[in-house]
């Protein structure tokens, strides 16, 4: 008899248990250097999907790469949505105009330091502690880096995936293809050594299944 | 193998060994086999026909439940039919014959005021002539006496006559404008008996109408009391219908119920969060159904205190002050989820607008969300079905009071085919096992033909020489 009372308390404690449900985090790197600053208006296009995309307590940031990226101040925007409707609709409005706002100001930088974009999201997605943690790195990959800025550190990205949008062709690339090939080689080894997940998409009119 | 077919040089003669070393084992075995293989087939035959009479016992005491339980049923079914005729005379006799001193006072009055009238209405004769006593005087009076003077006395009575005869007629003509009068006054009393007894006859029909409606259920109710086969069977068939129809209204309400649900479901989120979980379920959608049952509940209870259903003795059984009052609560629990319920409908619409606005504003379609000016009928219609389906859900108490009722006669039904169908089952079983030994026995002595024959052809002799002997 005790059992069975034991048993019913520990089957309404288990039924009871307050849970949420799987939630994700997403960080999204948009190169502003050189030319590829042109580019922008297609990263809005993917911010605003992302935006439809995420739902109630997931997290999103938005954070541009520049010389040296590994630092806060390169976020320009992020946000971890409310669990209520209406709130979280009036938070991805605002989320909307200040990536808005980013993309009318944004000036082009001089170096592209990828590496330490990719650190900044780790770090920020490793502290939100979502279910599904994505970084989007919106670039051509050709990562160049300041005199002096060391960025061959070991990144640890289990449980990560890594996407690559929009990795556009460079003049150079179009002389010789194997630069091209390389490079997308290169980030996909350094991903998937780390523990992490390497997706490139081109087409951005194939965003579905981004989220 | 090939061991045995070596045990001479030659398989083929030793193959022959073999069979004829089994064939003669098999033989000389066969008494004790054929024994044994009826044994087994007559035990197994008796195990299962063992089992398939225990389960026709049990199918037998099943029945014989199911039968009380449908007439226990019946019966209270039946003494609510006859309670409630009884309550209808009740109210019929309450309220049309009370009033029985008045009528017949007021019968009594119409009818003596007709018998007054009547008496005041009988035709006075006029008065006898009074010239004949005249006439009779003039006529005997002598012409010796002259009849000069009669002229004279002839004028003056003729004169009287007429005189005398208009005062009468006059008379006459305004005692019959009395008389007239009278009786037109009497029309209406007879028309207002000639109605207050139609009325009377009409209540009495009722009544009488009544009084057959209750003997045919007494009849009905006598039956099942009694406990005979027909009630029974009428009574089971009327439990498959209330089964089968209850079933089919539950099923409608429970689409209420669903789209109910997903009319507070969204906005629920609004107040317990989008994504909180409970027990892997979502806390909005569970807050949801829990108004729902909340409200399907107070449904129950205020159907009970208005003794429409009787789920519940004991609410039944409250004193009626008592029952007034929860009445009452139970109607203002109900009114009041109702009107939540309709708040959230237009707040789903108002949550569903401003997640319409911002995907069009991400989508980069401004303008498109302009406001459609009919848009208020669909929030109108949200918020009146959310306000009307926990009164509607209300009335899910009566087939669920059937559906219960019904579903133990229909459990019972089930349990006895399927009892009925296991008894089959064993029966077929154990009788296919004894005949499975019958043929076991006859397929072993297949092997064993040579034999048999030859043995039956030397019994065959030795019978023939039995018969004589016994003849001689």
């Amino acid at each position: 008899m005790r059992t069975l009372i034991l048993l019913g308390c520990a089957l309404l404690l288990t039924s009871c248990s307050s849970g949420r449900s799987a939630n994700t985090g997403v960080y999204m790197l948009i190169d502003t250097s050189g030319t590829y600053r042109e580019e922008i208006q297609k990263a809005e296009q993917i911010i605003r999907y992302a935006l439809t995309r995420l739902d109630a307590t997931d997290s999103f940031a938005v954070a541009r790469v520049d010389t040296g990226s590994f630092s806060e101040k390169d976020i320009v925007a992020k946000i971890t949505f409310d669990d209520r409707p209406s709130s979280m609709n009036r938070q991805k409005r605002l989320f909307a105009e200040q990536v808005q706002a980013f993309v009318d100001d944004s000036r082009s930088s001089q170096y592209t330091d990828i590496t330490g974009g990719l650190l900044q999201a780790v770090e920020f997605l490793n502290e939100k502690q979502p279910a599904e943690k994505t970084v989007l790195i919106f670039s051509d990959l050709k990562e160049d880096l300041q005199d002096g800025y060391v960025r061959d550190i070991a990144i640890d990205l289990e449980g990560f995936q890594i996407v690559a949008l929009n990795v556009t062709k460079l003049r150079s690339d179009n002389v010789d293809p194997r630069e091209y090939l390389d490079r997308l080689e290169m980030w996909r080894s350094k991903v998937e050594k780390s523990g992490g997940n390497w997706r490139v998409i081109n087409d951005l009119d194939g965003l579905e299944g981004l989220l | 193998m090939n061991f045995l077919l070596q045990i001479t040089p030659w398989p083929v003669v030793s193959a022959l060994l073999w069979i004829v070393l089994i064939i003669t084992t098999l033989y000389f075995a066969r008494p004790t086999a054929h024994k044994l293989i009826r044994a087994a087939g007559h035990s197994l035959h008796k195990v299962f026909r063992t089992a398939s009479l225990s389960v026709a016992k049990a199918e037998d005491s099943l029945a014989t439940r199911n039968r009380e339980v449908l007439l226990a049923a019946g019966r209270e079914s039946k003494e609510r039919i006859v309670e409630r005729e009884f309550d209808r005379i009740n109210e019929t006799v309450r309220k049309d014959l009370a009033g029985y001193a008045a009528l017949h006072r007021s019968l009594s009055e119409s009818i003596d005021r007709i018998e007054q009238d009547h008496k005041e209405a009988v035709d006075v004769p006029p008065d006898p002539p009074g010239w004949v006593k005249a006439v009779e005087a003039v006529a005997k009076i002598e012409s010796k006496d002259g009849r000069i003077g009669i002229g004279n006395v002839l004028s003056d009575i003729h004169k009287s006559l007429v005189k005398a005869h208009k005062e009468a007629m006059q008379a006459y003509r305004e005692a019959s404008g009395q008389r007239h009068a009278l009786l037109r006054k009497m029309r209406p009393e007879w028309r207002e008996i000639q109605q207050t007894l139609a009325k009377v006859g009409k209540n009495v029909d009722s009544l009488l109408g009544r009084s057959v409606t209750i003997d045919r259920h007494m009849q009905e109710y006598e039956d099942i009391v009694k406990g005979e086969d027909h009630a029974v069977s009428i009574l089971s068939s009327s439990s498959l219908v209330y089964f089968f129809v209850s079933a089919l209204v539950l099923v409608v309400a429970i689409g209420g119920a669903a789209i109910n649900f997903s009319l507070i479901a969204r906005p629920m989120a609004e107040m317990v969060g989008g994504t909180s979980l409970l027990g892997g379920f979502r806390t909005a959608d569970i807050a949801a159904l829990v108004i729902i049952m909340v409200e399907i509940s107070m449904g129950l209870f205020l159907m009970e205190s208005l003794r429409i259903t009787r789920l519940f003795p004991v609410i039944g059984a409250l004193p009626d002050k008592i029952r007034v009052r929860m009445i009452w609560i139970t109607f203002t629990i109900l009114f009041l989820l109702a009107s939540v319920e309709a708040g959230l409908a237009f707040m789903r619409e108002v949550l569903l607008h401003d997640e319409l606005a911002t995907s069009a504003l991400l989508r980069g379609e401004i303008g498109t969300t302009a406001t459609n000016e009919y848009m208020w009928i669909t929030t109108a219609a949200q918020m009146g079905m959310g306000f009307i389906l926990p009164f509607a859900l209300t009335f899910v108490a009566i087939p669920l009071e059937t559906f219960v009722h019904s579903l133990r006669t229909v459990i019972g039904l089930v349990a006895l085919g399927a009892l009925r169908f296991i008894a089959l089952v064993l029966r077929l079983v154990g009788s296919g096992f004894r005949y499975f030994g019958l043929l076991l026995t006859q397929l072993y002595d297949l092997p064993l033909f040579i034999p048999l024959w030859w043995a039956a052809r030397d019994r065959e002799p030795r019978k023939a020489d039995a018969t004589r002997m016994l003849e001689m």
